[in-house]
Formats: structure tokens, sequence, C-alpha cells
């Protein structure tokens, strides 16, 4: 007993850390580092963590540029005349739209879309000892893939060789982002972010919102034009120099906004992401009965509330979390415990805390 | 039937300092009902002689209709949603969703599920949530002071030794 009590002093005394003896300024306590600071995937943080972004931003800066210059040309421009010659409404309309456009980007851009932590080593290896001993052929590596039956439809999951763990369903890998992403829907370059399960109602207000505020600043803007004509003819008015470059791009922009505000109200109703449309996972290939989207609940309206307005899931990455201290290492701590555990038994069989032993 | 073996742990914090893990065990998702978090029931073989069958069972259970409850979609998911898009979702960085209450709730559970029933029996249950809705990961702890003083702990380290 006298041996173990002298080796509990002793351990104690050698693990104490040299701080709790000299002044701090010799020895500090390293800084807790977050979890973002770590993280595996091609992506930028801000704010500490708070805010993420794809690392290619893309074409988001072009986008924000076009919205605001376009929006600011029509408050400047058309709107003075609107006003005097239609009602005030106008640019409270303008406003609002503006506003819903730029904060539904901003959040679409900056939300995590739903990305999955990669497997830690121990799951890592768990996954692949089940792959191995599962019966395969010892000429080539087992295929990487697993079958499951999702409502009587058979679905495949894919092992992702990057994140060491097989993708649920709907998941998949983006190469931009180098992330696994929940629900993937496709990665946006005009968003500079991917959309997937968390960010797909933002990116959908934001692609309707669009829709609403160039046609309305469309509409505006030709109701000025032939208003302004009509002064022209009526009243021999000089004719304001035109600024139709601006109009020309609101113009195109409107279909393809429209077209794609359609195409994703088509995915939303019949709960299809845009990557299972493109490889056409659930059409019928082949005549075959059976592959029908075993997601969809078979009815419109509660696609889109499911979709749009189901429940928010957080954030799965965790990116202000703080990383375990990794100043003194495992093995020794191991130790420092086993040793104040083994003249703990020794004193007393049952085992009662010891007031030092909390660290 | 041995009663299963007993560890003088008293709190977590000596479980995890205290012993070594020996192995962890991974408790896969379920799913057969779509992408809703749920894990598999099936109980793990290598946790056979460690811990009663419907006690892990039950907490899986539990756990699985907690998710259930998080994900539901009714009156109350539909009203936020619709909340949060009137107000172009800044609600969501004002407000904890309901989804992240019931995370909350399971957080709670565990811990009590760990101190009462897994630690006692050298055994660690994590949440899912820290291995990214994945996995829940059973570690699996040894007594490592005292082997030989006790006949469970002599026993857990033969049955590891043969496999």
């Amino acid at each position: 007993m006298k041996n173990c009590e002298y080796q509990q002093i002793d351990a104690r005394a050698l693990g104490t850390p040299a701080s709790s003896f000299q002044p701090c300024t010799e020895m500090k306590v390293p800084r807790l580092r977050r979890k973002w600071e770590v993280f595996p995937g091609k992506n930028r943080f801000y704010c500490d963590g708070r805010i993420i972004l794809a690392r290619q931003s893309g074409i988001l800066p072009l986008t924000l540029g076009l919205i605001v210059v376009t929006s600011v040309l029509f408050f400047a421009f058309d709107c003075p005349f609107l006003v005097t010659h239609l009602t005030v409404c106008i640019p409270v309309i303008g406003g609002v739209l503006f506003l819903f456009v730029v904060i539904s980007l901003l959040q679409t851009s900056l939300t995590d879309p739903g990305i999955l932590p990669r497997a830690l080593p121990d799951e890592a290896a768990d996954i692949e000892k089940q792959i191995y001993t599962s019966g395969s052929s010892m000429y080539r590596p087992p295929p990487r893939t697993k079958e499951i039956l999702i409502n009587q439809q058979v679905v495949k999951l894919k092992y992702c060789f990057t994140c060491k763990m097989f993708r649920p369903p709907r998941t998949s890998h983006c190469s931009l982002c180098d992330n696994c992403v929940e629900r993937f829907d496709h990665h946006c370059p005009w968003v500079g972010n991917c959309v997937g399960k968390r960010n797909y109602r933002f990116f959908y207000s934001f692609i309707v919102s669009l829709s609403f505020h160039t046609s309305f600043i469309f509409g505006c803007v030709v109701t000025h034009l032939t208003l302004r004509t009509y002064e022209v003819i009526l009243l021999h008015q000089k004719e304001s120099p035109a600024r139709y470059p601006f109009h020309i791009i609101c113009f195109f922009s409107i279909w393809s906004v429209l077209g794609l505000s359609g195409f994703h109200t088509y995915l939303v109703a019949s709960n299809l992401t845009t990557n299972e449309d493109i490889k056409g996972s659930w059409s019928s290939k082949r005549g075959a009965e059976d592959s029908g989207n075993p997601y969809t609940y078979n009815s419109i309206f509660i696609n889109c509330c499911a979709t749009l307005c189901g429940p928010m899931p957080p954030s799965l990455i965790d990116r202000r979390g703080f990383l375990p201290p990794d100043d003194i290492p495992p093995v020794a701590a191991a130790d420092l415990e086993l040793s104040s555990f083994l003249a703990k038994n020794d004193t007393n069989m049952v085992g009662m805390p010891s007031s030092g032993h909390t660290s | 039937m041995p009663p299963p073996p007993q560890f003088p742990f008293h709190n977590l914090q000596e479980l995890r300092h205290s012993a070594s893990l020996a192995t962890k065990v991974f408790i896969q998702r379920d799913y057969s009902e779509g992408t809703v978090c749920r894990f598999q029931t099936k109980f793990p073989s290598e946790l056979d002689s460690r811990i009663e069958r419907t006690l892990l069972e039950d907490t899986v259970k539990t756990l699985n209709t907690y998710y259930a409850e998080a994900e539901k979609m009714g009156g109350q998911s539909y009203m936020e949603g619709c909340l949060a898009c009137a107000t172009a979702y800044i609600i969501f960085l004002c407000m904890e969703t309901h989804y992240e209450k019931v995370l909350k709730k399971i957080s709670g559970y565990i811990q009590e599920q760990n101190e009462k029933i897994y630690a006692p029996r050298g055994l660690l249950l994590t949440d899912p949530i820290e291995r990214g809705m994945r996995v829940m990961e059973v570690s699996v702890f040894e007594d490592r002071g005292s082997s030989g003083s006790s006949l469970s702990s002599s026993a857990t380290s033969g049955g590891s030794a043969q496999r």
C-alpha cells in the first residue's frame, strides 16, 4: 500500500503540467481550436465558423452584381416616372421583392447545404470489416455497393471512398466541394454553393422571387417606355436616352429564370432532385414496372409541404464546436489514470471517487 | 446466466478515464422507411455478454420515436415553415427550431441512459448527432486495473481474447 501511495504521488508530480509551478508566460495553455479550422472539405469559413461558403465562389459576385445593378437602375430611372404617372406602390413592391431576392440568395450561399461529416477511423474500419467478411471473392475487390429496400423498392447505396462510408439514400458527393451532401440537388455556380437538403427551400424561394422580381421590373420598364413613347408622340417631348442594354439582360434572364422556376416546381411537386431527374433514377427504364420514386408521397400538396415546409434539420458538421485538447498524448494520459486507479483500488475495494482525481 | 458485469464506476468521467477502450460497436441506420432518421433495432452480437438485449432495444426504440417526433410533418412544422418563408427565413437566425429542441431532449435522454444503465456495465453510448446521424456508437470499456481481481473482467477479457 505504501508503494502504491508513493507511485500515486510520483505519477502526479510527473503528470502535472509545468504551468502550475512556473509563470504562465513560459508554458501557455494552447488555444482550443474549433472544428471548422480542421474541416477536410473544400469550404471557406467566416465569422469564426458561422458562415460557410464553397471554396469556389463561382459567379456569385456576378449574380449579386446583376441583381443589384438592374434593381438600382430600375429605382433610379423608372420609379420616379411611374410614381408620378401611376402609383407609389411600385417602388414599394419592387423594394420588397428586391429584399426577398437578396436575402434568399445570401441564405442559399451561406448555409450548410447538408454536408455529412466524414467517417471517423473506427467507423471506417468497422465498415471495411463488414464488407470484407460478407463473402466476397478473392480475385477482385468486393463491390462497394449495398442494396436496401425502401418502401419495397430496391435502392443501391454506394460507398464513398473520400468520406469512407456508405452514402445514405439521396446523398451524393460533390467533387467541387469535396463533401457528401444529403438530398444533393446540384452544385449551383450562380449561387456559389451546393443545393441540398438544408438550403433547397432557400434556393427555391430565391428563384421564384427572382422570377417575380424580373417580371415585375420588365413589366414596369415596358409600361414606362410605352407611356414615354406616348408622351413623345403626343406632346413632342424629347426622347430620353434608352437604357436598353440592361433591359435586354432583364428580358433574356426572365425566360431562363422562369424556366428554372418551372422545372424546380415540377421537381418539388414530385419530390425529386435534379440529380435523380438527370440520371433518370426513377423514370421507367426499359418498361420496368417497379421503378417508381420511393420517396414520393403520391400527392402534389404533401410533396410540396414536405420539401418546402418540412422541419429544418440541423447542421451535422458542428462548425463551432471545440476540438478536444490534444496537448497531452493519450497514452501518457491513460497511464496517469491507470496508476491513480490502481492506487484507488488498493486503498478501498469499492471505488469511491478520490478527491484529487477529477480533471 | 451470470448477471452482467458490474464495474466500480460511479460517474461517466471515471469510466472515460479509468478504463481502457476495448472496442466500438456501431448500430447502423435503418433506411427501410426512406430517409427519416431511424436506427436498426437488431441487437449486435458483440454486446451479448455485456448487456441484456431488451435494454438496448428499448433505448434504440425510444430514440427512434424521438427522431420521428423531430421529423414529423404536422401542423406545427408547417406553421414553422410558412412563418419562416414569410419572414424570408430570417426567423431561423432568432428562433430554435422544433428539431433542435427535440435534439436537446435526446441528448438528455442519452446522458441519463448512460448514467443509469450503460456506465455500470462498462459501456458508453455516443449521441448520434456527434457522428453525423450515421451511426450510434457503443464504446465497450474494459477495466484495465482490476484484471484478475474480479470474475467479471476476466470473463470479458477472456471473451475478447477468443475473438
